[in-house]
């Protein structure tokens, strides 16, 4: 049954970033892109992940493609682009030479260095499982977030803030009224 | 289906295939592609893998640290998204046919 789980949700995963690299228009590209992150949380499901498979359908499904749906949209960039237009003669051949040479290595460095993971070594997922408890993820991430990482979760409010106000600052259309002077701002 | 091929373990390992691939199918997309609109998507693809592989090692090892950080690169990579769509929101008023060769500078 694992293996049928794993089976489905990688083709899902690489049918879906393949569709993302080698569809010409964006809109396809942005629905392939849902796909493959559909793959990923059923995938995060399978490893025990349950809180993190449903931020990634909300937060990513939910939130970051929508927003870039609407940003096609919005500025009609939906043309299809040229695909047999090479502006640089060696850029694709060379960045498929790079991609599998980066695979293969990749590849290689996880099979030779499967056996030396100590399995279970950390303060145990498996154990909160076991005892059957329904929340015991969401309750194990809370109390490591808000216990070992609080600060870091602070600050990422700070970066959530800072970004809001730079995209705001960065969109908005420059006020009339405050450039007629000669420009000055 | 026989019994030999569902009593196949899927370990670790697989799913740090998997999450090698999707990284590098996402790193020749931002190497080829030149609408900032899909690099941005296949950079987001390569953001995936790395959380698929932190996922799988926090099951492997028993440790919750590894989903914890799988969060925090989530929020960055939704601040990430914000800017750099603001950006190319900006880019693209200007000039609506840029691609990714004609924004060598940055002067508008």
């Amino acid at each position: 049954m694992e293996l049928f789980v794993f089976i489905c949700a990688a083709a899902m995963v690489l049918v879906g970033a393949i569709g993302v690299v080698v569809r010409s228009h964006p809109v396809h590209a942005a629905l392939s892109l849902v796909l493959t992150l559909f793959g990923v949380a059923v995938l995060f499901v399978a490893k025990e992940a349950h809180f993190l498979a449903a931020v990634q359908v909300i937060v990513y499904s939910g939130a970051i493609v929508v927003l870039f749906l609407f940003v096609i949209m919005l500025l009609g960039v939906d043309n299809v682009e040229d695909l047999r237009i090479e502006p640089i003669t060696v850029q694709r051949p060379l960045a498929t030479v790079v991609g599998i040479g980066t695979l293969a290595l990749l590849v290689t460095a996880v099979v030779q260095a499967q056996d030396s993971v100590r399995t279970g070594s950390g303060t145990g997922i498996d154990e909160a499982i076991a005892t059957g408890d329904p929340d015991s993820n969401v309750r194990q991430i809370a109390r490591d977030l808000f216990g070992d990482h609080v600060f870091a979760f602070e600050l990422v409010s700070v970066l959530l803030i800072v970004a809001v106000v730079g995209t705001v600052l960065l969109s908005r259309r420059p006020d009339k009224s405050l450039t007629s002077d000669g420009g000055r701002r | 289906m026989s019994a030999a091929v569902l009593a196949v373990e899927v370990t670790s390992t697989w799913y740090l295939v998997l999450a090698a691939a999707l990284f590098c199918i996402g790193m020749v997309g931002v190497m080829v592609r030149r609408n900032p609109l899909v690099m941005f998507m296949c950079v987001e693809l390569m953001l995936n893998a790395v959380n698929l592989s932190f996922v799988a090692l926090a099951s492997e090892l028993g440790d919750i640290r590894g989903q914890t950080i799988v969060l925090f690169v989530m929020v960055v990579a939704a601040a990430e998204v914000v800017v750099g769509l603001g950006i190319v929101v900006a880019i693209l008023r200007r000039r609506p046919k840029a691609t990714a060769d004609d924004l060598a500078e940055l002067k508008g």
